[in-house]
């Protein structure tokens, strides 16, 4: 089957049950995405489907279509996106292993909501899980990034 | 392994001795104990000069922070260490974990590990310290614990800088014909004002290398720090926001294959019946390997990917053995109450005489209570994972870990191969808490890739075989007694806690079949050592005799005594009508760091203001790896339960060395701590844990996180850790602020069990 990932289309060879998530880690080499719970219920393997975030561990990859992006595709020509930009600014990780999919949910909620309050980010964030509780510093990398992108325009 | 002993015992001698002659902390280069493991691999134009620095000739500078990287900052303020006295900023410098080494051991891990009280800075306690300082030198234990990293390689890793710019110095002196003492260095180049002229490090590192380090170096003082005591950029935060491959799970290599395991889910048993061949036929599964080690028994299954190998070992058919313990959680709990009850302990602190104090105490003075928590999880976001490779003989080790040297030898064992034919490398790690500390990842990986044709092989654990396979916090009982002097200060304090022995358990895993003698301090630390005056005082531990596997959680037996303590010096303030902080104050009055915190904290958070119907505080203070921690949460009753609203956090960490990486570890350690307190228990029915996933053991998440504010102190004389100081005070202050706001005394963790949080 072929995927169109992050601009690029794969050829996959893959049992179409086997969930995206490990179509794209062990098939496809894009490591991005990370394995945390395997039940929908962590948000540290988000990776958008035509925008919208999705859990990959959960979604069986013969019923994807449509464009994938991981965090890997997020940077255009070597720049930062903004969401990004603001996470280097407000220093937010410590392990780190949770933020891809993080940053992910976070790209996808200013795509909705331009300048999100604390209660939109907390709505839009709550099935990311994060054990190091970077939480205080992802609401204010949300905001940063939405003045970041805000700029931009 | 025998010879383990025999060192250790040596090196108490040696330490002593050491310790009598008066240089037990010397200038390592003088006593240079261990080759330099950089020496071996070292790239042609690039030259080492110790066991932390590489530069090249294209002026590439390596510094190697040989600490496990599990979120708390660790590489970023080890680099800094050279950094600092090296004369470079950190974007200047590649930092690297380096390789599993002797010469990285860390010396404070055990040197908390004595009989003795942080502050107590008496002769016999310094000189302990030091002789098990060195035990830890001699057996090359290599580690990441116990908030010990920044505090062992604040001294030897800034010599290594100031030593490796000394030479750089002189090689650019004899390069450039000018006296050192007219060159400076600046930016990673070696400087000459007058005339101009200047040579980089790079072009001179060659050089430099062969010249012979110097016999002693100057640091620099405080006052003159650069890097140190200033937010620095973490060296590893790009990495991680553009989602790079450098997590343990992320190990991709030629002709990998992939594998996880299913382990016996009762505790220490064996397969009784196994029908594998289901397993086998399913598409993409290549091999079975049963797998025994001193963690568990049970199979490997090796397969072309990782959800191959998943749906693989959901196919096999297993029937487990019988439990060795008692099956669910009420048996287990009455084991450890009993022991609070009868069990004999060791007294860990023993001030006055409690008994008298209680004996002729009146009915009205007196306080009972008994506080309980529960098994916890570890159930860091990145389950367990291990990549290996055996060929050719030699045995090739990926693993996100705290305790390289110690998989490297127990893998070469298991393999059998020997030590030189070993190679651990140390990934990033998505978590640990403590959970990476254990090694049966490598084990479990070390037996599946004997199997695997020499090819390498990544097992990943599923989320439900972490967490049901986990080291766990022990549950643990504490009887509190105390007795109210009429001016409603405690006269007396007698606390009993008991548990299962974390030092016992690791031990008997480790060491098989050795035991380890004499007290665990682990049962009590929290609550035999905090800096309360009380003139009758005790503490006692007591080992439930369970041999559950139990380890080190963040903060390790602060996280329960942290709720002991606390919650009982909450329930003598409230008795005694005394405020909670004006308690401490008048306790603690004989350790100004200690009342300095708690003053800070009431300051911040505004302590004793009228607070609208609906909302209260809770304190809590807790001196834990050196630091002195005060906390005030403030909660509110919503509609849809009790919502943590803000927490205020004072600590004094002697030296701060990165404020930035203290304020993030103060709120990491903290929402841990809350979460637990909140949520968290690992309970067990016919010999299993129950829970096995997110859903059932889930942690804080952002929309329950509070608010917070930081402030950090440098009053006291010596430098604490910082990594798991914000956990012990977390669940005590939250169970005090539950009780102020509704009159309910929680006294069993979590605090779910009896009220709703929003």
């Amino acid at each position: 089957m072929r995927l169109n990932v992050n601009g690029n289309s794969l050829e996959i060879d893959a049992d179409p049950d086997m969930p995206l998530l490990w179509a794209l880690r062990d098939i496809a080499g894009i490591m991005g995405p990370k394995f945390g719970c395997g039940i929908a219920a962590c948000g540290a393997c988000t990776v958008h489907i035509d925008g919208v975030p999705v859990r990959s561990c959960s979604l069986p990859v013969g019923a994807v279509e449509g464009e994938i992006t991981t965090i890997e595709g997020l940077s255009k020509g070597g720049e930062l996106h903004p969401v990004q930009q603001a996470w280097l600014e407000e220093q937010v990780a410590q392990c780190g292993y949770c933020q891809a999919g993080q940053i992910m949910t976070a790209v996808a909620l200013l795509d909705e909501i331009a300048e999100p309050t604390d209660e939109d980010i907390d709505n839009a964030m709550g099935g990311n899980l994060c054990r190091c509780g970077t939480y205080p510093r992802i609401r204010a990398a949300v905001k940063r990034a939405a003045a970041l992108k805000t700029a931009e325009l | 392994m025998a010879s383990i002993g025999k060192i250790a015992r040596r090196t108490f001698l040696l330490g002593a001795a050491a310790v009598a002659g008066g240089v037990a902390v010397g200038y390592w280069y003088v006593s240079r104990p261990y080759e330099n493991p950089l020496e071996g691999e070292v790239a042609k134009g690039e030259a080492t000069f110790n066991p932390y620095v590489k530069i090249a000739s294209d002026d590439t500078i390596t510094v190697i922070a040989p600490r496990a990287e599990m979120g708390q900052g660790v590489a970023t303020t080890l680099a800094a260490f050279v950094a600092e006295e090296l004369d470079v900023t950190l974007d200047r410098i590649k930092v690297e974990h380096g390789p599993a080494s002797y010469a990285y051991y860390n010396a404070e891990m055990l040197a908390e590990s004595g009989p003795f009280n942080f502050f107590d800075d008496s002769f016999l306690a310094e000189m302990t310290r030091s002789a098990l300082g060195t035990v830890g030198k001699v057996l090359g234990l290599q580690g990441t614990g116990g908030s010990t990293s920044a505090r062992d390689g604040f001294e030897k890793m800034r010599q290594a800088g100031a030593a490796t710019r000394a030479v750089l110095m002189q090689a650019a002196a004899a390069r450039l014909s000018l006296p050192v003492a007219e060159l400076a260095t600046e930016n990673g180049r070696i400087v000459h004002a007058r005339s101009g002229r200047s040579v980089s490090y790079g072009e001179v590192a060659l050089d430099a290398a062969s010249i012979a380090p110097p016999k002693s170096v100057t640091l620099r003082d405080k006052k003159d720090w650069k890097l140190l005591g200033k937010t620095q950029q973490r060296v590893d935060m790009h990495d991680k926001v553009t989602g790079a491959p450098i997590f343990g799970i992320d190990v991709r290599l030629p002709d990998m294959l992939y594998a996880t395991v299913l382990i016996s889910p009762v505790f220490g048993a064996k397969p009784v019946k196994a029908d594998t061949s289901k397993a086998e036929k399913m598409s993409g599964v290549i091999k079975i390997v049963p797998l025994e080690t001193v963690y568990g028994s049970g199979f490997g299954v090796i397969a072309k990917n990782t959800w191959a190998a998943f749906k693989g070992a959901e196919a096999l058919d297993v029937e487990w053995g019988k439990p060795v313990n008692p099956a669910d959680t009420d048996g287990l709990m009455q084991v450890i109450a009993d022991a609070a009850t009868k069990g004999e302990g060791d007294v860990m602190r023993n001030d006055g005489d409690v008994e008298t104090a209680f004996a002729d105490a009146p009915q009205a003075q007196l306080i009972e209570a008994e506080y309980r928590v529960p098994y916890l999880s570890h159930a860091p976001m990145e389950p367990m994972n291990c990549t290996a490779q055996l060929k050719d003989g030699h045995l090739t080790v990926w693993a996100p870990n705290q305790m390289p040297t110690l998989i490297r030898w127990l893998c070469a064992d298991l393999a059998g191969v020997p030590l030189e034919q070993t190679t651990v490398h140390t990934t990033y790690m998505g978590g640990a808490f403590g959970r990476r500390g254990e090694i049966d990842y490598a084990l479990y990986a070390t037996l599946i890739a004997k199997e695997a044709d020499g090819h390498p092989v990544k097992v990943t654990w599923t989320r439900e075989e972490d967490m049901q396979h986990d080291c766990y916090r022990s549950a643990f009982i504490a009887r509190m007694r105390a007795r109210l002097g009429d001016d409603g200060l405690p006269q007396a304090l007698d606390l009993r806690v008991a548990g299962q022995s974390m030092m016992a358990s690791l031990v008997g895993r480790i060491f098989p079949g050795r035991s380890a003698p004499g007290p665990d301090n682990t049962t009590t630390d929290g609550s035999h050592n905090q800096p309360y005056t009380i003139p009758n005082y005790r503490v006692t531990g007591i080992k439930a005799p369970l041999t559950l596997p139990v380890s080190f959680w963040r903060s390790v037996g602060n996280s329960q005594n942290g709720f002991f303590h606390e919650s009982a010096m909450d329930e003598i303030a409230h008795a005694g009508k005394t405020d909670p902080i004006e308690l401490r104050r008048k306790l603690m009055r004989e350790f100004p760091a200690a009342v300095a915190v708690v003053d800070k904290v009431a300051a911040m958070s505004n302590w004793g203001e009228k607070l609208p119907e609906g909302k209260a505080k809770g304190f809590a203070f807790v001196l834990s790896f050196g630091s002195w921690c005060a906390q005030v949460v403030q909660i509110a009753q919503t509609p849809g339960g009790i919502k943590l609203e803000k927490m205020w956090i004072a600590v004094d960490v002697g030296t701060a060395l990165d404020p930035g990486i203290i304020e993030q570890q103060m709120v990491s350690g903290a929402i841990f701590g809350l979460s637990a307190a909140m949520n968290q228990k690992i309970t067990f029915a016919d010999g299993r844990v129950e829970q096995s996933n997110f859903h059932d053991f889930d942690a804080m998440r952002i929309f329950q996180a509070p608010q917070f504010e930081v402030a950090i102190l440098e009053n006291y004389h010596r430098m604490g850790g910082v990594g798991e100081v914000g956990t012990p005070p977390a669940a005590p202050a939250l169970a005090n602020a539950v009780f102020a706001l509704t009159g309910k005394r929680v006294r069993s963790l979590p605090l779910s069990d009896e009220v709703v949080f929003a």
